[in-house]
């Protein structure tokens, strides 16, 4: 009998790598990836070495290493890690592998915790790397057992590309086997694959082109690309990846006659995608992100002489932003055919309240900002980096977010350029260990005159509370050592450095004005435990309450923006809410001590 | 059973960040999956999650995408009453809306910079066009043992409408929430899915 479960698409993909037998699997924590490693890390019976990397370059790297031991590796990350995992990754394809090795890489339409929307297909088309797109959570976790397997046949790394429907999504998952048998790792010297030395790095590039060829061959026969041709179509549709279940539901649910491509793979399944554009007139392309299939297909109408119109994103059938779903695919298809399908509108008149995401009552960021704006002032320029802070743009302390790592940089630039206004950025504990440690050596070597506040609440905290070398213990939990921020600063150069516990807003606001007025690039370290983990590991304080009888009603503290103090209109008078986890910083802002320590 | 054979039942769950709508929808995708039912579904993680706007989409005997086509869902379940309103696109015409009535208010209201609607124009509102069944979920979980099982009593509200037998939800509340809380949340599962009967 097999066995079915219900998974989130991530742990579906846990599971793959289990069935495909995975070894060494590395990454770097990244919304919507982190899930796979958070898995993996808690199973009980672990044959394999798991761990998450400083970042996305060192975790390819180590499963870069793996590979080349010969045993199967994998490496987990966001789209946007693929950019600092890349210089590895486009030498890697020449060299290629031993063991299998999957390069996760997962891409978010609409950015729904990202600051870009690209396309991890376009790497693997600029590295000549196969790439696989899975429709459904199932058919991800079936997937990755066939990549290794694939990876290893022809000795390149494999690039695997779930979308965030797919990581997020959810589904009754059908289990297969975990093999007990592995491989014994054996570094192999062999220097012409793993130096690549410009005369190695030539044969290699020849060979990689060689091998293009076999691959797309190989690719096109397997389960993952499938063509229903019906004779009587004139319009074919293309859906690759998940949008291919979008399009999929549309055409069952309307009823209309269609040959159907689905695409799982990269390169393009070239065969089919012919087989397809002789027999109709029209060829409608969906596929999230960039135009990549679309491209492809015109390329091969071209080639082969074919008269076939080819409907997607570059001519407005298909939006190139944003995700899809199944509206979307109704839309192309009104496009297509030239139909008139109105809506009947769902909407209330009532005006709703924005929800945005904030900072969590007591999160330690809003106290350090507060701090910060208070002595910096509103004309100081703030650039910010990547983590929960990024809300800090609430606080009017977050001028600047790029990449990883960049606020320190950005912050030495604003400098260089000349401008006068005093400069403080912000970078969280885990951003800062990724690649914020470069640009702050950068920062001290090249004289720039910032101050640096290194949010240090004692974990990586979006994308779901992994460790950092900050912390003390690994993925698995396991002791290990314990990096000092101070410390660290202090060996690379920093002549001020300062550690201090925000929620104590004097000794924070003193520490900035030291900072602002040291001459050269000053670091002040905001350490108090994110509130979240600190509740799990038993972290309780005493709530705070507002005294009506003291309150002046002027807002003070409702403006610092917590979530757990509210105005009480009726009475002109702030509230503290059952949210409160007792930081007390309202009532240090306070001017007329009416918040106090709630009594037993 | 096939999937052709199986009846379709979307369901969209919406509410606020850290109220339990992803607990909300594993215990009926579980159960769905005990049932020997094909399941979707499709979640808010990562940014979104901090005291945000979310909303599941929870497809049964679906074999297609996780994400609800708009005017699709059959039933909502809101677990809170503004988040109601923010989703509707994505009900059918004259479908039902199973709502708790009590607010979170989100940070922009608290701050000033906006207005959080009367509960009962919410409400006026949602009726013209939908079935609606409105209580308060908050109060029967506090009832129940604890204001935190307020999930758990919704998906009893839903409970009935749902193509999964009754002990199979149960089933999947007693392996999905802690231990020591499960007398609270099968007390809070009962208060919902009676309120709900007797409406």
């Amino acid at each position: 009998m097999t066995m079915r479960e219900y998974m989130l698409g991530n742990v579906a993909i846990a599971r793959g790598l289990l069935e495909g037998g995975v070894q060494v699997i590395a990454g770097y924590p990244g919304t919507p990836s982190s899930e796979i490693i958070d898995t993996l890390a808690c199973r009980e019976d672990r044959d394999y070495h798991i761990e998450w990397s400083v970042n996305e370059k060192v975790a390819m790297e180590v499963a870069v290493g793996a590979a080349w031991a010969g045993v199967r590796s994998a490496v987990t990350m966001k789209h946007v890690g693929l950019n600092v995992a890349a210089d590895p990754l486009m030498t890697l394809a020449y060299a290629g592998t031993k063991g299998g090795l999957i390069a996760i890489v997962a891409d978010d339409p609409s950015c729904h915790s990202s600051q870009n929307e690209q396309d991890t297909r376009r790497y693997a088309q600029f590295a000549l790397l196969p790439c696989f797109d899975p429709s459904t959570p199932q058919e991800a976790k079936d997937m990755l057992p066939y990549a290794f397997e694939f990876s290893e046949k022809f000795e390149v790394p494999v690039i695997f590309r779930p979308t965030t429907r797919i990581s997020h999504g959810k589904s009754d998952i059908e289990l297969g086997e975990i093999p007990a048998k592995k491989a014994v790792p054996h570094f192999e010297k062999l220097l012409d694959r793993w130096v690549m030395l410009p005369k190695n790095a030539r044969h290699r590039h020849t060979h990689l082109l060689s091998i293009q060829q076999p691959i797309e061959d190989t690719l096109a026969e397997s389960p993952w690309n499938s063509l229903e041709l019906k004779p009587e179509a004139k319009l074919g549709v293309i859906g690759a990846g998940i949008a291919a279940m979008y399009a999929k539901e549309a055409l069952v649910e309307l009823g209309i006659e269609a040959s159907f491509l689905k695409i799982g793979t990269y390169p393009v399944p070239r065969r089919l995608i012919l087989e397809l554009l002789k027999t109709v007139d029209a060829v409608l392309v969906f596929e999230e992100l960039e135009p990549v299939v679309e491209e492809q297909v015109k390329l091969i109408a071209q080639e082969a002489g074919i008269e076939v119109s080819v409907l997607g994103k570059a001519n407005g059938f298909v939006s190139r932003e944003g995700e899809l779903d199944v509206g979307a695919f109704l839309e192309a298809l009104k496009k297509t055919f030239d139909l008139e399908i109105e809506l009947e509108p769902s909407g209330t008149a009532i005006e709703l309240a924005p929800r945005p995401p904030a900072l969590c009552a007591g999160c330690s960021h809003r106290a350090t900002f507060y701090s910060m704006r208070k002595v910096f002032g509103k004309d100081a320029i703030y650039p910010s980096d990547i983590g929960c802070y990024t809300l800090g743009i609430q606080s009017g302390t977050v001028d600047t977010t790029l990449c990883m790592g960049s606020s320190i940089s950005i912050a030495s630039g604003l400098y260089h350029a000349g401008e006068k206004r005093p400069i403080c950025c912000s970078i969280g504990d885990s951003t800062f260990f990724h690649t914020g440690m470069n640009s702050l050596l950068n920062a001290i070597v090249n004289k720039a005159n910032i101050t640096v506040t290194i949010l240090d609440n004692r974990i990586t905290a979006m994308t779901g509370h992994q460790p950092n070398p900050g912390v003390g213990f690994t993925v698995t939990g396991e002791p290990t050592v314990q990096v000092s921020l101070a410390e660290l600063c202090k060996a690379m150069g920093a002549g001020f450095v300062k550690v201090v516990d925000p929620y104590k807003l004097e000794e924070t606001q003193e520490a900035f004005k030291a900072a602002k007025e040291f001459e050269g690039t000053s670091v002040v370290i905001a350490r108090q435990p994110c509130v979240i983990s600190g509740k799990r590991a038993g972290i309780r304080r005493v709530p705070y309450i507002v005294d009506p009888e003291k309150c002046e009603g002027c807002k003070q503290c409702v403006k610092f923006g917590c979530p757990a103090t509210e105005f009480d209109e009726e009475n002109k008078c702030a509230v503290i809410t059952a949210l409160c986890s007792g930081c007390g910083v309202c009532a240090q802002i306070c001017k007329f001590e009416a918040i106090q320590e709630m009594k037993k | 059973m096939s999937q052709a054979e199986q009846k379709k039942f979307d369901l969209l769950i919406t509410g606020v960040g850290g109220q339990g709508a992803i607990l909300a929808s594993d215990i009926i995708g579980k159960a769905a999956v005990t049932a020997g039912l094909s399941i979707r579904a499709a979640e808010t993680h990562g940014m979104a999650q901090r005291g945000g706007s979310v909303v599941n989409h929870i497809r049964i005997g679906q074999a297609y995408g996780s994400m609800i086509p708009k005017k699709g869902a059959d039933i909502m379940l809101a677990l809170e009453p503004m988040e109601a309103v923010r989703y509707l696109d994505f009900l059918k015409d004259g479908g039902v809306i199973i709502v708790n009535t009590q607010p979170v208010v989100p940070v922009t209201v608290t701050s000033g910079q906006a207005k959080y609607p009367e509960v009962s124009d919410i409400l006026n509102s949602l009726s013209e066009k939908y079935i609606v069944k409105a209580f308060n979920a908050d109060e029967l979980a506090f009832e129940a043992g604890s204001r935190l099982s307020m999930n758990v009593v919704m998906v009893g509200a839903v409970s009935g409408y749902l193509p999964i037998p009754k002990e199979t939800l149960l089933e999947s509340i007693k392996a999905l929430v802690p231990q020591k809380t499960i007398e609270v949340n099968l007390r809070a599962f009962e208060a919902g899915r009676q309120k709900v009967e007797e409406s």
